[in-house]
């Protein structure tokens, strides 16, 4: 048994190093897929994060608690009402989204807005008060004094925006339930090292495996670096 | 400088916007002409779907795309409208999606056999018998704790013959399956194999799947009961009713259910599994049932999977009645 281990190592290995199609392709969606998730989550989660961290109104304590609340929202129980959404039978059916890419990339998105959400408030909370004080007493107005708070925060937004890719791009509930894993169309590594473990072809499981893990840590140590050498 | 300001933040929200909507249109590009077909699991697990999908594709512009779930989840996906063709194997079940109008022009297009699969030492002492003494057998020897079962457990084709088979024994199935050596794997057909290899189990497999795992090494378990008139499976396509559900790829799931029927597609299915696992993992069911050149299945299939003496009743067709000649 342990040859299989070390047998499936070396055979993923060939399979990435010979740049292997049905690895690239589904690699290459993959990183669209939860890319594009990510860029539309702080499309509406910076300024969420904004006026969150830095406005003064009621209810903002039960708006951040929900968002917290929601960090770790079960990738099936979200897959299975977007299912039920994106479903023919469903309320927005008619825009014959099930089973398509555009439907992992808004499911990953809403998965993982309350990361993105709740990770930039806390950094901007952390930021000093003073500054933007500061900024306005010489005299910068509103919007200028918060993107001079945004911008001594940068550190935090950029490592909430690294969490929310890497949450999104490893989780597999949400991409099963409305992608479906259609090989060519909507299978992505996480959907794919399930089924082709099933199928038995735990080489392709394994070189994905190492490519997702390649991906998430590579993506973590590198901003990590260049934060690291700004301060 | 406020102005110069709004104007970055308006390209940058264009940006975002025109960058996802590039993904988003680059990654679907390919969903035009497309066909989805939610399949039972056995023909996808067994590779014998990409290897039809090969050849179609080679002929004509449409896209296929398999929903590999087992046939109660298949049933669900078509009634919702999530699937233009289903690819099934419970001829019950199939009966009720005919009857209650969701589906239409049914075709039986292969067929083989389930097998009680176990562990090589047959703690039951199975081999050899019918089916019905085989489950009696099991049972006692799960209560004396020496053996297990593991059941599909997710309303497959393969589950509801697992079900109908304890019930033809003679066995009540909600007390069966709170028994603590009654395995419920929740599983797809390759998966449960494995679950039953692991544990040394016994479980119900159609031939195909298990013949592909096995010289694949992925299992070691063997067929114990087999090739019995009680174990016949039976596969057939039914498209979605496009007057139930106007958006479905009507005229794509009937193109190619007239492929799985054709000589060629027929042919493929004979083939396919011959050269690496020295037999047909299915066969063809058209010819056979056409020109009953095997009385004896042939019979066997009209008693089992036809409704009426018909595979497909005329109310439940629509178009296409050369399907039928």
């Amino acid at each position: 048994m342990g040859n299989e281990i070390i047998d499936g190592l070396i055979k993923a290995l060939q399979l990435i190093l010979s740049g292997d199609p049905t690895v690239m392709e589904i690699t290459g969606r993959s990183i669209l897929v939860s890319s594009s998730a990510t860029m539309l989550s702080v499309l509406w989660g910076l300024p969420a994060a904004t006026i969150l961290g830095l406005k003064r109104f009621r209810g903002r304590f039960l708006l951040k608690g929900f968002f917290n609340a929601m960090l770790g929202i079960p990738t099936v129980a979200l897959g299975l009402v977007l299912y039920l959404f994106f479903s023919k039978a469903g309320p927005i059916g008619f825009l014959h989204l099930l089973y398509s890419p555009s439907a992992m990339i808004i499911g990953q998105a809403i998965l993982i807005t309350p990361i993105t959400v709740s990770f930039i408030a806390s950094a901007i909370e952390s930021v000093d008060p003073e500054i933007k004080d500061l900024a306005k007493t010489l005299g910068a107005s509103e919007t200028e004094a918060s993107i001079a708070v945004l911008k001594e925060s940068m550190n935090g937004v950029v490592l909430a925006i690294t969490a929310s890719f890497n949450r999104a791009i490893a989780e597999l509930g949400v991409v099963l339930m409305v992608g479906g894993n259609i090989a060519g169309l909507t299978s992505v590594l996480t959907t794919t090292i399930a089924l082709e473990t099933t199928k038995g072809n735990i080489e392709l499981s394994i070189a994905l495996a190492i490519i997702l893990l390649l991906i998430v840590s590579v993506l973590s140590i590198s901003i990590n670096l260049i934060q690291r050498r700004k301060t | 400088m406020r102005k110069t300001y709004l104007v970055w933040v308006a390209l940058l929200v264009l940006a975002v916007i025109g960058s996802v909507a590039g993904t988003m249109y680059y990654l679907g590009a390919s969903t035009k002409n497309r066909l989805l077909i939610s399949t039972t699991t056995s023909l996808y697990d067994t590779g014998l779907l990409d290897t039809i999908e090969t050849e179609f594709e080679t002929k004509y512009s449409i896209d296929l795309n398999f929903i590999s779930v087992g046939t109660g989840i298949a049933i669900q996906h078509a009634q919702r409208g999530d699937a233009d063709l289903i690819l099934v194997h419970s001829p019950t079940d199939e009966l009720k999606f005919l009857t209650e109008g969701t589906g239409v022009n049914r075709k039986i297009i292969a067929y083989n056999f389930f097998a009680i699969v176990g562990p090589e030492t047959d703690p039951a002492q199975i081999r050899g018998t019918t089916p019905f003494q085989a489950l009696s057998k099991i049972v006692e020897s799960g209560r004396n704790g020496t053996t297990k079962w593991v059941s599909r457990g997710d309303n497959s084709g393969t589950h509801v013959k697992e079900k109908s088979l304890w019930r033809a024994a003679g066995f009540n199935l909600t007390t069966l399956t709170k028994e603590s050596w009654y395995i419920n794997a929740g599983s797809g057909i390759g998966e449960t194999l494995k679950k039953a290899n692991y544990f040394s189990a016994y479980t119900l497999a159609d031939v195909g799947t298990y013949l592909k795992y096995y010289k694949d090494g992925l299992i070691s378990l063997k067929v114990l009961v087999e090739q019995e008139k009680d174990l016949l499976n039976v596969y057939s396509a039914i498209a979605v009713n496009q007057t139930l559900h106007p958006t479905v790829n009507f005229d794509g799931a009937m193109a190619f259910v007239r492929f799985l029927i054709s000589d060629e597609g027929q042919q493929i299915i004979e083939q396919y599994g011959k050269d690496d696992y020295g037999q047909s993992l299915f066969y063809p069911a058209v010819r056979l049932l056409k020109e009953n050149t095997e009385p004896t299945i042939a019979q066997w299939i009209k008693e089992y999977a036809f409704f009426n003496d018909i595979e497909c009743p005329p109310e439940y067709r629509k178009g296409y009645p050369e399907l039928y000649n």
